[in-house]
């Protein structure tokens, strides 16, 4: 009985007692979820537009940070590493469509998520070699100042962070919907053989997909980066945003952002009130569980394509 | 020119359906099995043994496992590592507590604890496929990794939170624990894995093993034609989780002799995908090649530039053997998509044609 209250009550009587501090717990949720749905839109754009399941964005935000910091070390202005960054990220694009999925076409979609396993391999270990593998602290002059609203307190960096979140997912959607090459590249997700026989270049498409992919990562990587100090573990976001795509759907943009703000919240909000119950550290596996239970009732997640099979 | 099986005659059906239906295979395999049982320990060192055959056994089984869940029966996991830290900590948990149950049977028990965990986590698949299932799976991975961690009682609350293997002892030699010789231990892992090897290779040769392949190649159609494709999925399930599981006793028991949950990561489970895909999927053999080849690599990276008479610090090192790790599984992958079974196979369509193709 006292196990049931426990469960099932006292948590709820905790919520109700004091609403300000679940509202800021709920806010917390909400903005790391913002940051794992930077990581997980890398994710989405690629598998929408190519089937590749790709497992090197992890490391691809971390290669992207490493060489941001790496070029600021070295006394390169802000600006200038940025955009040499980005122009590292398209080199990246080009050099994995040239020397890995040009090879990989008509593959099996599991021999192309291993490939993209030994990709993670070979872009960790090129970071660590070109940058060093030591913790390094990201400052690009983002403010991180706690300040309180009605009560409720707040961090003008998680803020900034949602405010990006919220830019790039806007950005994002016009250039899909709007420009020429957003077309094609809804058109190649939708089918890559009726894409080509109305001439839209495939390997363009997919080295515009993974540099813009890359760019992602990048805004992903500064902002977790200056959070956190760019660092191997860096790479094991991927991890955190996986739970977001099987919640949102692989395939869907909004299902990405919605996706890491339940996650966000459901994570935060079982570790504080729940956690302590069961021993606490729970946010491992406390978003598997809850995208695993959502699938069991959902199985293409909340936006996916409707999944229709035919014998 | 030797290898003809030209004048070979059936008289029998069970001849016929033989697993080495051919002679010069029957002799191959038994050469092998000579070498493996009765020569390597003689000549091996302590190194070679602790270094690269042990762990190429216990991987061996591991990928085995596997194979019989994504190659065979189509589900792809990445909860290899978890289900095989329920055999480790379970065959702990049960052989400190009991010890006077032989430790063979131990790890058959918690291989079936490993193989009920595996039937929980496998109820998803009958919903969830694809990747979907993949990234299901991986809930099985950190959830059990944390069990661990966090319950104490399955390493019997000792502070350090490590599981060490016990001393144990087999028709008398003790083949766990320290002072266990590597030799006893790699032929008690060595015999393990030729049984299972066996019991696969007959388990997918059988009426299980087809509705498996039929599911794998479409579960509705296999459906149709009568294959009850819950019952399959589940089943496949649990065996496979059954060789993850003893595969994980023997991680710690036979080979690592203390272990933590760090030793059954997320990178584990990785490993043994690998092994499988470069393997071949859907081949018992290609798990065995597959398993030598990813235990063997890494040993090999690390040796080789030093009797090349190549210095190199230990930082760079250790990035160009990532790198290089990387690399070659994305070359196999391009090379041969259906991996070493599929060369092997080639290999033996030429040579029997050898040296007269015509």
């Amino acid at each position: 009985m006292d196990m049931l209250y426990a469960v099932f009550i006292a948590p709820f009587v905790d919520m109700a007692s004091d609403p300000v501090f679940l509202a800021e717990v709920v806010i917390g949720g909400l903005l790391t979820g913002i940051m794992y749905s930077l990581v997980a839109l890398g994710f989405v754009l690629i598998f929408k537009a190519s089937g590749v399941f790709n497992f090197a964005q992890g490391v691809m935000v971390l290669f992207a940070a490493l060489t941001l910091v790496g070029l600021m070390e070295r006394g390169v202005p802000v600006w200038l590493a940025l955009v040499l960054t980005v122009a590292a990220m398209v080199l990246l694009a080009y050099a994995i469509e040239w020397l890995m999925l040009r090879h990989l076409i008509n593959q099996d979609e599991i021999i192309l998520f291993m490939a993209t396993i030994g990709l993670s391999f070979v872009l960790q270990g090129l970071g660590e070699m070109m940058w060093g593998s030591n913790v390094k602290p990201l400052d690009i002059g983002i403010p991180d100042r706690s300040f309180e609203l009605w009560g409720i307190l707040l961090n003008e960096f998680d803020l900034f962070a949602a405010a990006v979140g919220a830019v790039m997912v806007a950005v994002l959607a016009v250039f899909f919907h709007y420009t020429r090459i957003g077309r094609a590249l809804r058109a190649v997700a939708d089918d890559h053989q009726a894409a080509m026989s109305v001439g839209i270049p495939l390997k363009t498409i997919w080295i515009i997909v993974w540099s813009v992919a890359g760019f992602v990562g990048l805004v992903a990587g500064i902002m977790w980066g200056a959070k956190s100090g760019v660092q191997f573990s860096l790479s094991l976001i991927a991890l955190k945003a996986l739970p977001v795509l099987m919640l949102g759907g692989f395939t869907s943009i909004p299902g990405a952002i919605l996706g890491g703000l339940i996650i966000g919240v459901g994570e935060k909000v079982a570790e504080i009130y729940w956690g302590p119950l069961i021993g606490g550290a729970i946010e491992n596996w406390f978003a598997y569980v809850l995208a695993l239970t959502f699938l069991v009732f959902r199985p293409q997640g909340l936006f996916g394509e409707r999944i229709i099979e035919r014998v | 020119m030797f290898y003809r099986e030209a004048g070979q005659f059936k008289t029998t059906y069970g001849a016929d359906q033989a697993v080495f239906p051919i002679a010069q295979d029957r002799w191959f395999v038994a050469i092998v099995a000579v070498i493996a049982f009765v020569v390597v320990p003689l000549v091996a060192s302590e190194y070679i043994l602790q270094a690269v055959l042990i762990p190429f056994l216990v991987f061996a089984m591991a990928a085995i496992g596997l194979n019989l869940l994504t190659g065979y029966a189509g589900q792809v996991s990445l909860g290899t590592g978890g289900f095989m830290a329920v055999g480790g900590y379970m065959t702990y948990k049960i052989t400190t507590n009991i010890p006077d149950i032989n430790i063979i049977v131990v790890f058959l028990i918690a291989g079936l604890i490993a193989a009920g965990v595996g039937l929980l986590f496998g109820i998803p698949s009958l919903r969830i496929k694809g990747f979907y299932l993949a990234v299901a799976t991986l809930a099985a991975q950190f959830f059990l990794g944390w069990l661990f961690n966090k319950v104490g009682w399955f390493y019997n609350d000792n502070p350090s939170g490590t599981i060490t293997a016990p001393p144990r002892t087999l028709f008398g030699v003790t083949v766990t624990g320290p002072e266990a010789v590597a030799e006893a231990r790699y032929l008690v892992s060595l015999t393990i894995v030729v049984v299972g090897a066996m019991i696969a290779k007959n388990l997918v040769r059988g009426r299980i093993g087809r509705s498996w392949m039929a599911v794998r190649d479409m579960d509705i159609a296999a459906e149709i034609i009568g294959i009850r494709p819950y019952r399959a999925k589940l089943l496949a399930f649990a065996v496979s989780s059954f060789y993850c599981g003893v595969a994980g006793a023997m991680m710690v028991f036979l080979w690592l002799g203390s272990a933590e949950t760090l030793a059954f990561d997320i990178f584990v489970s990785f490993n043994v995908l690998f092994m499988i895909i470069i393997g071949g999927l859907g081949s018992i053999l290609g798990s065995l090649l597959g398993a030598a080849f990813i235990t063997v690599m890494p040993v090999a990276l690390t040796n080789i530039p030093p009797l090349l008479g190549i210095e190199i610090p230990i930082d760079l090192q250790k990035n160009i053997e990532v790198i290089l790790f990387g690399s070659m599984i994305i070359f196999f992958l391009i090379v041969e998509p259906r991996g070493f079974a599929r060369l092997w196979q080639i290999t033996k369509e030429k040579l029997r044609l050898w040296p007269f193709p015509y």
